[in-house]
């Protein structure tokens, strides 16, 4: 079952809950990551910017598995994690989105969402041929979970649609609600407004306030929207070719002249 | 046609899930298990059981299976012909060796051995994907049929070769062997077929199920979500051959009789089930029943116009047969990629809003 609740149920509101240390990532020749350290309080929106190829994604990969750095430590709820493949990281409590559009197109939305509570369900193959008893009642209460999910997010209108009919922007709600439906401790969202107009940003902006304050989850935002990040992120950390350039709240990254030169393609000496 | 979803609200999750959501089709259901279960036995002769239902019946099984590994999972297998040999293997060894086991129990642990063996084979599966998967399937699919040829401790040293059935009853009627009765056997793999079907939709359903579709889906994304990958792929392979495994035993003990490896269990067979997933529909339980019939109704149904309606030669219509077949299969791939199941879906939905389509 997962263990996300349970692990971090020691640390309070505003303590650290993450963090990277010293972490360096190379893939052949490519530096994608060099020397990153930065922390994740507990209820934070936490926004990772930078200029394209910048390590962003890499740096997700390795909070939730897919990549091994060659050097450094994740620290997670109080203590050194171990390496660990991302299906073990998931029943740690961490979901996330990715970039590209990552759902399961033979499905529903409903049904997407639902394989999202995978770590909350538990019963055995013997169970599930049956059906009848312990394998329904789980079904049933897990359904309840993600209609509420379902409500939360205003697609109760595409329950049963299957996921590639839908328009780009609905994808990218049905795949927040599918990490959401995980009750992640750590919520880690890829660019989740790539590609929308302004009118979806506000929505998916609205969302993720929403999950923060209700739910008291800690989320880490890359976004490429500056207007977004200032509005919605408690603190920024910003990375350039795979080095951490700025570190601090909206205010002090906007000022920061390193920030500043690198959106401005200042070259580099 | 009234075919109408209207005052059939659902008023809970329970209601939402079931199976046969309109009261329409769940009353078809009932009515279909009724004829067969308390009619058809009545009516059976030995031709309709071997030309027509007991094929149809078993290689359900084995399309059943082939579609929870492929079709839910995604994993393409062309060993379904070898992992039937197994399950009519085992069944063989088993009954020689234990003579006074029930005869559905030995088909059920046929069906395990063969699990277990498909689990071996599924391992590779973490490594090579797609063609490269179905490749390593085939070689599979020869080395088993070879294996069961070599080692004379298979066929329990027979001088031909072959495996033959002994007689086996339950509740004092033949289900095999060579007195055995048309309508007893009809049932017992009609029971078997009912039980492994209800067990599939389950199965399919629920959080197994839809663990196997993620993975076929999107591999990366199932992992974040908790879904182990080997840990999928291996239960999809395991389970899979257990009904495969199955239909194998079946294949050999209530419906031939005896059984040469090569020419029962080749490379054709694992074709025939795949091309019945394929024209049913992939990921479709019912998809597995309507192809297996499709590919066994049809050509005994062309056959017969063919050399009884219009008294041509048997090898002539065999090729026209085969001609037939073949286009027919290439039609309703193009009309409809997702098979005959899902061709039926698409119907259902217009005819849920017919005369009113908007
Ligand atoms: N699997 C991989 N194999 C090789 N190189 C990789 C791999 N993943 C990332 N990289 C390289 O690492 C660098 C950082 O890539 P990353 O995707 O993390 O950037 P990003 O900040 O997310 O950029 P974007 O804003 O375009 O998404 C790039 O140079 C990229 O080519
Ligand atoms: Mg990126």
């Amino acid at each position: 079952m997962n263990k996300g609740a349970a692990l971090s149920s020691g640390i309070d509101t505003g303590e650290e809950i993450l963090s990277v240390r010293n972490i360096s990532l190379s893939f052949g020749g490519v530096k994608a990551l060099t020397d990153i350290s930065f922390d994740l309080l507990k209820g934070e929106v936490r926004a990772i910017i930078g200029p394209n190829g910048a390590g962003k994604s890499s740096m997700l990969n390795v909070i939730n598995g897919f990549y091994h750095p060659q050097q450094g430590e994740v620290w997670y709820c109080g203590s050194k994690r171990k390496s660990l493949k991302p299906h073990q990281i998931a029943y740690q409590g961490i979901a996330r989105t990715f970039q590209n559009i990552a759902l399961f197109k033979g499905m529903s939305t409903l049904d997407n969402i639902m394989t999202g509570r995978f770590t909350h369900m538990r019963s055995n193959i013997v169970s599930q041929a049956f059906w009848r008893g312990p394998a329904e009642r789980e079904e049933i209460a897990n359904r309840e979970k993600v209609e509420d999910i379902i409500e939360f997010l205003e697609i109760q209108a595409i329950r049963k649609t299957p996921v590639g009919r839908l328009p780009y922007g609905l994808q990218k709600r049905v795949e927040l609600g599918r990490a959401l439906a995980a009750e992640p401790v750590l919520l880690l969202l890829d660019e989740p407004m790539a590609g929308m107009n302004i009118e979806e940003k506000e929505d998916m902006s609205r969302f993720i306030l929403d999950v923060q304050q209700e739910f008291g989850t800690t989320i880490a935002l890359i976004e490429h929207d500056m207007g977004v990040v200032m509005d919605i992120s408690d603190r920024v950390v910003v990375l350039d070719y795979g080095k951490k350039i700025g570190d601090g709240t909206p205010d002090e990254v906007r000022n920061n002249q390193a920030v500043i030169d690198a959106y401005l393609g200042v070259p580099h000496e | 046609m009234f075919y109408r979803q209207a005052g059939d609200f659902k008023k809970s999750y329970r209601e939402d899930i079931q199976t046969f959501a309109l009261r329409q089709d769940r009353r078809a259901y009932y009515v279909l298990m009724a004829i067969a279960f308390l009619v058809v036995p009545f009516f059976i002769n030995d031709y309709w059981a071997s030309a027509v239902l007991l094929p149809f019946l078993i290689l359900s099984i084995a399309a059943l299976g082939l579609n929870i590994l492929t079709g839910y999972c995604g994993q393409v297998s062309l060993g379904t012909g070898g992992f039937m040999a197994v399950g009519a293997y085992a069944c063989y060894k088993i009954m020689t060796s234990f003579p006074d086991l029930n005869i559905m129990i030995v088909v059920l642990l046929a069906g395990l051995v063969t699990a277990l063996v498909g689990l071996v084979f599924g391992i590779p599966s973490l490594r090579i994907k797609g063609f490269y998967l179905a490749v390593a399937t085939l070689a599979a699919q020869f080395f088993l049929v070879w294996l069961f040829n070599k080692v004379p401790w298979f066929y329990n040293y027979s001088a031909s070769g072959q495996i033959n059935a002994p007689a086996r009853s339950m509740f004092g009627f033949n289900i095999t062997g060579a007195e055995a009765h048309a309508p007893a056997r009809y049932l017992f793999c009609l029971a078997l077929v009912v039980l492994l079907a209800w067990a599939a939709r389950n199965l399919t359903r629920g959080r197994m199920g839809r663990s196997w579709m993620a993975i076929r889906d999107m591999d990366i994304a199932a992992e974040i979500i908790g879904v182990d990958p080997l840990k999928t792929k291996l239960s999809a392979f395991a389970i899979s051959s257990f009904y495969i495994g199955v239909a194998g035993a079946l294949f050999f003990s209530v419906y031939l009789g005896a059984v040469e490896v090569g020419e029962v269990f080749g490379i054709n067979q694992s074709f025939l089930v795949l091309f019945m997933i394929i024209i049913g529909g992939l990921g479709s339980i019912m998809g597995s029943f309507i192809g297996a019939a499709f590919l066994i109704l049809v050509p005994v149904l062309l056959k017969n116009v063919m050399v009884n309606g219009f008294g041509w030669p048997t090898d002539i219509a065999a090729h026209i047969e085969f001609i037939l077949i073949g286009g027919l299969i290439m039609l309703f791939l193009i009309v409809e990629p997702h098979g005959l199941a899902q061709l039926w879906r698409i119907a259902k939905e217009k005819l849920l809003l017919w005369p009113f389509p908007h």
